[in-house]
């Protein structure tokens, strides 16, 4: 291992290679990048984001406030904890300092999301959350067991306990092996818990392959999002050490004692070579004497207690390490890195006398105490409550199926977490109903000796808080925090605003409490008394990438298509996005430039229509089955126009208004029977409008006896236009009768065209001679082709549907109206029945708002230039030049084209009192020029209407 | 008659191919009879349907009950969608409409409506589940269970049977969530070498 010079001797694992900050290095296989970089001697991993100091490798989780990285390589990923990056070979990654860089380039790695539902979610795969899981998921419960690190075990990692003889690792590698084998439990390695909602609605994210590098297997998802439904919630999620605030804390160097436990007993790697401990509680000691046994030099323990752990101080005596009792670590010293320690008796940072001595040291370990994790607990909306002993917050009342089980409820023995997780797993089985069985083993382990007291310390007195670091990720020291308290702010939100302690990427993990400590100091108040800031979700940084999952590219949002999709492509369409359909927009032919040449098609299309034959997939209106005996009463008071009076056989053209009298949807609706309709609706409105018709059925009327079902998909149309459409019907279904006297306007006929059931209606959304054909579905390709047989049939898509339309003054809602136009500003007087007793709308018309003469109406517009072609949107004023702002507008475009009837321009657009302003010039502003158009009447076409007969 | 076309008819080889490694079986049924019911459970109406299909309407939400060669879906508290064979749909609607004698029922024919996708094999819930948040475990919506729900972003009606799922889907959604089934299916069609065994 000479190239690893702080690795211990024995470790093993295949050797890997890395290189960070465009240094070559070699770990171990197990390793995370910070072990790594501490068995290769690196002791500065990145710099502080705000004064630029150097920073260590702090911690050994995803509490880790300082070493955050950037991959570089295989594939560039921001902010990144060292002490959570899984080694691997091949990694390039660089310190950082605060802040990372996105990636230039797409991720090419795959992402997913799945759901699952569990009687039981354990949340830790320590002692406590295998106990839990395994009491449950051997009675026969369906249990998730997610932890987050790479294997389970939680604090025994770290530690050198053993259970039922067997070292703890092992013994947590052996029982979730049992349990992942049970067919009802799933074990979830690598997975994070990030957020815990309503109904025990919990999200974790698992990192799949993130471990094997460029390694990683295409089809598999790098990242998978868990959206977990659990009946029970246990969370055995442990505890996060904290440190002390004195000067210099921040140095590398500067370790908690629990992760440099850790790396020592985990990963084999000494964190230093000669160490101080410096702390409050009896923990550190069992970190001491670890570290002791792996070769550091324990130079003194500094513990602020007068009295700590008879047991621990006789193993210290035993081993020669001097403990300093009722001392504190006055400062960390060094350029760059930890070389001295100060000490000194706290009395004397107090006021009091005392020696200060500084102690040559590479290793400062340091332990505030621990602080149950009780980030989930608290998101599920549970209380906390201050525990004295511990000196930290711990599960109060809890508002949901969840409960907290090991040291995440304060409960500090190994065995005492065992037990506890056993209970809970039992309480989960007995919510689930299940039988709780009346004997369960808990290994056995070590004798611990009994804790002493801790003792609370927060801060070291000093006169200079400038190093007395709170937040080592966002630079707030000591200093800062007594700023904000000066300032007036006594509550730990208001300060963790005003100083940005705690807002970083680890959200205060270590520096949470110590921040409400240092408050309570300043204010001579209890910690108990401030409480925490709020704990949110997600509980570590996620990456947009695992959250946006498969919706991306093709599946970002469904495509829908008609049954002659395949068609349209084939043949060249360019699509239009009609709410989620893609509907053919034009066809380019062979010549025309798709991209270019959308003007010259559209105009060869609308030439077809007009003078010709031209046919159009119409299949995405929507289509209701409205049946019952009062379906006719029903449509009578939705529409505005009468539908009662419809004979079996006809169609009528109607509006539905909302309640205000605007405009809601327009369309067909055919007469099947006395009994039975089929409405038509816009292909963007087809969902609201049977919303609708479900709202006034279920809430006003329930009295009615109707039903209405969605048949939008059952059929496929096509629209046959123009002044040859008989002639190609006639030969496409030589069993019906075309003429204009057998089959009128607005009638349908059911017949047989290409040899296919349809149900053919002779409707006209063009001014021209037309019919649509109506067939099933799974029949609307064979119509299609048979239509485009004879080569006769020019195919024509939405864009000229749109011209034709607009030439007669035909309507689009939601393009020609907003929301705030009524049938009578559309000049459809004609479509609002006087005779009705009432309609959804009617009572509207009689506000006088809706009679001003000053409101907008349709009309048309011709621009004088025949050749300029305005902007849709465009505004419209009554002056030649622009007044000073605010300019009055009197109106704006709706729809523009070229038309090819017309030889011209035209456009339609709401004006306010239009109608009266027929032949009037107004301007549009475009651009810097003021564009004069002539009012005219918004049917610029056949308005005679002598076309739609043939 | 002209060639008929049903809606994912552009995807079997691609199911096929998913299907043969032992994961998941996509498949398309074409062409199966749908009919949506609409009628009060309370009436007369309801019982003359039962009788006249064979089996009565089935009552608890979320269950569908087979008789002969019709399954009968609960799709609300007065819906039913009636399942059937190809081409057995003007036969239905005959004996729906009779059976109503005239009273306020619906009776309307949506076979083309939505089209039938088989999501079935050993992991046919690890690939619904991608999509499905309802818990699909053989406890909670085993054979007899059916729901209306979403996968993905489409609305479907799922039915549980003894192997797999049925799943209606709108027709003009077939391409998307045929897409989607592919997808989701890849990582279970081709086994992933050197998977780490979960810790």
């Amino acid at each position: 291992m000479s190239g690893q010079p702080y690795r211990r001797e024995g470790a093993t694992g295949r050797v890997l290679r890395f290189r960070f900050d465009g240094q070559e290095y070699e770990g171990l296989e197990g390793d995370t990048l910070a072990s790594a970089l501490l068995a290769n001697g690196v002791r500065a991993v990145a710099s502080s984001i705000r004064l630029g100091r150097p920073r260590g490798v702090y911690a050994a989780g995803c509490e880790e406030p300082n070493a955050l990285v950037q991959i570089e390589e295989p594939f560039p990923e921001p902010m990144l904890q060292a002490t959570t990056v899984e080694l691997y070979d091949g990694l390039v990654a660089t310190g950082l300092p605060g802040q990372g860089r996105l990636a230039d380039r797409p991720d090419p790695a795959r992402y997913d999301a799945v759901h699952a539902h569990c009687d039981v979610l354990v949340v830790g795969a320590g002692p406590a959350g295998i106990a839990a899981a395994g009491v449950a998921a051997r009675a026969g419960a369906r249990v998730i067991l997610a932890d987050e690190r790479p294997e389970p075990g939680g604090s025994l990692l770290g530690t050198a306990e053993t259970l039922d003889g067997r070292p703890g690792r092992e013994w947590a590698a052996g029982e979730v092996a049992a349990l992942a084998a049970l067919p009802e439990a799933r074990v979830l390695g690598r997975t994070t818990v990030l957020g815990h909602y309503d109904d025990n609605y919990v999200i974790a994210v698992e990192r799949r392959t993130n471990h094997l590098g460029a390694a990683a297997p295409a089809e598999m998802a790098r990242e998978r999002v868990w959206r977990i439904r659990a009946k029970r919630v246990v969370l055995a999620t442990g505890g996060h050490e904290r440190f002390v605030a004195f000067a210099g804390n921040d140095l590398p160097g500067v370790m908690l004692a629990g992760a440099a436990r850790t790396y020592a007993n985990r990963h084999r790697v000494l964190p230093g070579r000669r160490a101080v401990v410096f702390t409050t509680n009896d923990s550190a000691y069992a970190a001491a004497l670890d570290l002791a046994d792996a070769g550091v030099e324990i130079a003194a323990i500094a513990d602020v207690r007068q009295a700590p752990g008879e047991a621990w101080a006789a193993r210290c005596a035993e081993r020669g390490i001097e403990v300093l009792t009722g001392h504190v670590v006055t400062a960390a010293r060094g350029e760059g890195e930890v070389s001295s320690v100060e000490t000194a008796p706290r009395s004397k940072t107090q006021g009091a006398g005392g020696e200060t001595r500084e102690i040559p040291a590479d290793l400062l370990l340091v332990s505030g105490g621990w602080s149950p994790v009780v980030h989930l607990f608290s998101q599920s909306g549970g209380t906390l409550r201050y525990d004295e002993g511990l000196g930290a917050f711990t599960p109060g009342e809890a508002r949901q199926a969840v409960e907290a089980a090991g040291f995440a409820r304060g409960v500090t023995t190994l065995r005492g977490c065992l037990e506890d997780g056993a209970e809970a797993g039992r309480r989960a089985l007995s919510a689930a109903g299940l039988a709780v069985p009346s004997e369960i083993a808990v290994p056995a382990v070590g004798e611990e000796p009994p804790a002493a007291p801790a003792e609370h310390l927060w801060l070291v007195e000093s006169g200079d808080y400038g190093t007395h670091f709170v937040d080592l990720q966002r630079d707030v020291t000591v200093g800062e925090v007594l700023r904000a308290v000066g300032a007036g702010l006594s509550s730990v939100e208001h300060v963790k605003r005003y100083t940005t302690a705690g807002t970083a990427h680890d959200q205060g993990k270590t520096s949470g409490l110590l921040t409400s400590g240092v408050v309570a100091h300043a204010l001579g108040v209890e910690v108990a008394e401030l409480g925490t800031t709020t704990f949110r979700a997600p509980y570590t940084p996620v990456s947009f990438a695992a959250l946006a999952g498969r919706d991306r590219g093709p599946l970002h949002d469904p495509v829908r298509v008609t049954a002659m999709h395949e068609w349209h492509v084939a043949r060249g369409a360019l699509f239009e996005n009609v709410g989620q359909w893609k509907r053919p927009w034009y066809y380019p032919r062979p010549g025309e430039d798709p991209g270019e040449d959308m003007e010259a098609a559209v105009l060869r299309e609308c030439r077809a229509a007009r003078e010709d034959v031209a046919a159009m997939d119409a299949s995405t209106l929507g289509k209701i089955d409205v049946v019952g005996p009062d379906a006719a009463v029903f449509l009578d008071r939705l529409y505005t126009n009468m539908m009662s009076t419809l004979r079996a056989g006809s169609i009528r053209y109607g509006v539905m208004c909302r309640a205000d009298g605007m405009v809601f949807d327009d369309g067909t609706v055919i007469r099947l029977a006395d009994d039975r309709f089929l409405v038509t609706t816009t292909t963007g409105n087809a969902a609201a409008v049977l919303d609708w018709m479900e709202e006034w059925l279920q809430t006003e009327w329930p009295d009615l006896r109707v039903h209405c079902t969605s048949v939008t998909e059952q059929w496929a149309t096509v629209a046959l236009v123009g002044p040859r459409s008989r002639e190609v019907l006639a030969r496409l279904a030589p069993g019906l009768a075309v003429d204009n006297d057998s089959f009128p306007f607005m009638t349908w006929r059911d017949t047989e065209v290409a040899g296919i059931e349809a149900r053919v209606c002779r409707i006209s959304f063009s001014g021209e001679l037309a019919y649509e054909i109506n067939v099933s579905s799974w029949s609307g390709l064979a119509l299609w082709e048979a239509v485009m047989a004879s080569g006769e049939v020019t195919p024509y898509g939405t864009e000229t549907m749109h011209v034709l339309r607009a030439e007669k003054g035909f309507p689009i809602v939601g393009q020609d109206t907003d929301g705030t136009v009524t049938p009578q500003d559309l000049g459809m007087e004609w479509i609002v029945s006087k005779k009705k007793a009432d309609f959804v709308g009617k009572r509207s018309f009689a506000r006088a708002d809706t009679s001003r003469p000053d409101r907008k109406h349709l009309v048309g517009l011709l621009p004088e230039d025949p050749g300029v072609l305005l902007p849709e949107g465009a505004h419209l004023v009554a002056t030649s030049s622009l007044p000073e702002p605010p300019v009055p507008t009197l109106g704006f475009v709706t729809s523009s084209y070229r038309s090819a009837a017309l030889g011209r321009t035209f456009a339609l657009a709401l004006v306010s009192g239009g109608r009266e302003r027929a032949g009037e010039r107004l301007y549009a502003p475009v651009g810097a020029d003021l564009v004069p158009v002539t009012v005219t009447s918004h049917v610029l076409y056949d308005p005679e209407g002598a076309r739609r007969d043939g | 008659m002209a060639e008929r076309r049903s809606p994912a008819a552009a995807f079997a080889a691609r199911f096929e191919a998913a299907s043969a490694g032992g994961g998941p079986r996509l498949a398309e049924i074409p062409f199966l009879t749908q009919i949506d019911l609409r009628v009060d459970p309370k009436s007369p109406a309801a019982e003359r349907i039962g009788t006249a299909i064979g089996v009565p309407l089935p009552l608890e939400p979320g269950t569908a009950v087979r008789g002969g060669d019709l399954t009968v879906l609960w799709l609300g508290p007065d819906e039913w969608l009636l399942l059937g064979p190809d081409g057995a749909a003007p036969g239905l609607v005959e004996r729906l409409t009779e059976a109503a004698a005239g009273e306020p029922v619906s009776v309307v024919d949506v076979s083309a409506q939505r089209t039938t996708l088989v999501v079935a094999g050993e992991r046919a819930r690890d690939v619904l589940a991608h999509g499905c948040a309802l818990d699909l475990h053989p406890r909670v919506f085993g054979p007899g269970r059916c729901a209306q729900t979403t996968l993905a972003r489409a609305g479907v009606v799922l039915v549980a049977g003894e192997d797999g799922f049925r799943m209606l889907v709108r027709s003009s959604f077939a391409a998307y969530v045929a897409e989607w089934l592919l997808d989701a299916s890849l990582e279970y069609v081709t086994p992933p070498a050197g998977e780490a065994a979960p810790a």
